[in-house]
């Protein structure tokens, strides 16, 4: 998703860091076909997820040369369209993927603009904004990650079934976590969680979204 | 033997001591394990020390701080799985939340597949787009 922005604005001292919240092994695959040439990580432990309080992917934040938050974590450009595709076929409606593709557009003009102008770009929230938009964690989020943490390292020691335990005490604490519920969901051949069960908590949502909508000009 | 899991540390301890819902360590350990120091006037870190609780004489024993209480007292989050003695020590949502707050990005390392180790601090002078994806 990222390359052809970064082989444009690696030489305006601009960097992505792209962390997969993944296990390595399902990761490679797709790291090997894209083959970036930007730094990918890969964090098991979704350890960033609790730094930084995200709860899907793909969420991003701009981070200025002196390590200061420009903007706080948000939607990298995806929408809530995908709930409106077939699900037998997997294919978004023609107007769901054209709004896609404008808020895509939209989001990576905003990087390429701040990767260039840098804090001169209007795109970088000063700190008012910041705090506005920032989700802060409460207690149940962080025993969420702490059950999460648990749950993770007894997967790679083999105790599945106890795993499993600290995996659903997690997701109940944290319910607005995608990372958590479908990292640990079930995949189909394909390796998507995106099954009856995603569906079900998908619908679930009504009204409320999946993706935060992208707060951009234009959007 | 038990494992101790605290930010991204992972520590075994062959001697510590666990019954229940207590986990009982030195000041050794502690400061190995979670990066806290446990000094006279509390359990301390950066600038931050906490006070023991006044009836502190059920968390200490034999020279060995009740690291599990001491971390609940603060706040902070405690799992545990009994079986395989794996604890963590996890971060307190205050403490989370504060740090955010500062807009100075919390610092992380961690892996690319080559096993090279990459923190976000090694970025400084440059613009970093953070962002996530997931192959789920």
């Amino acid at each position: 998703m990222w390359q052809a922005l970064f082989d444009d604005l690696k030489n305006s001292g601009f960097v992505i860091l792209a962390v997969a919240m993944d296990q390595p092994e399902a990761a490679k695959p797709w790291i090997d076909a894209a083959a970036p040439k930007y730094p990918c990580l890969i964090d098991r432990d979704h350890h960033i997820a609790d730094l930084y309080n995200m709860v899907n992917v793909p969420q991003a934040v701009w981070i200025d040369e002196a390590g200061r938050i420009l903007r706080p974590p948000e939607t990298a450009g995806s929408t809530d369209g995908f709930r409106q595709m077939d699900r037998s076929k997997f294919v978004m409606p023609d107007a769901a993927v054209a709004e896609r593709d404008r808020l895509k557009s939209l989001y990576l003009e905003a990087v390429r603009d701040w990767a260039i102008k840098g804090s001169d770009s209007a795109h970088v929230l000063n700190a008012q904004q910041i705090a506005a938009r920032l989700k802060k964690p409460d207690p149940a989020i962080a025993q969420a990650h702490t059950l999460f943490r648990l749950g993770q390292y007894l997967l790679r020691a083999g105790h599945e079934k106890e795993a499993t335990t600290h995996f659903a005490a997690a997701i109940k604490l944290h319910p607005d976590s995608w990372n958590m519920f479908r990292q640990t969901l079930a995949k189909d051949p394909r390796g998507l969680a995106s099954g009856p069960e995603f569906w079900a908590r998908v619908d679930a949502l009504g009204g409320r979204p999946y993706y935060a909508p992208i707060q951009i000009e234009g959007a | 033997m038990i494992t101790i899991l605290n930010e991204q540390r992972e520590t075994h301890w062959p001697q510590a001591e666990s019954h229940a819902d207590s986990l009982w360590l030195d000041g050794q350990a502690i400061e190995q394990a979670t990066g806290w120091s446990w000094k006279p006037e509390g359990l301390c870190q950066d600038d931050t020390c906490v006070a023991l609780p006044q009836s502190s004489t059920s968390l200490v024993r034999n020279g060995r701080l009740d690291i599990a209480e001491m971390w609940r007292h603060m706040g902070y989050p405690v799992a545990h799985d009994a079986a395989s003695s794996t604890w963590v020590l996890g971060t307190g949502s205050a403490r989370r939340a504060d740090a955010l707050g500062t807009l100075e990005a919390p610092d992380f390392e961690l892996p690319d597949l080559e096993g090279r180790k990459h923190r976000l601090s090694d970025y400084r002078g440059k613009k970093v787009l953070l962002a996530t994806w997931a192959s789920w």
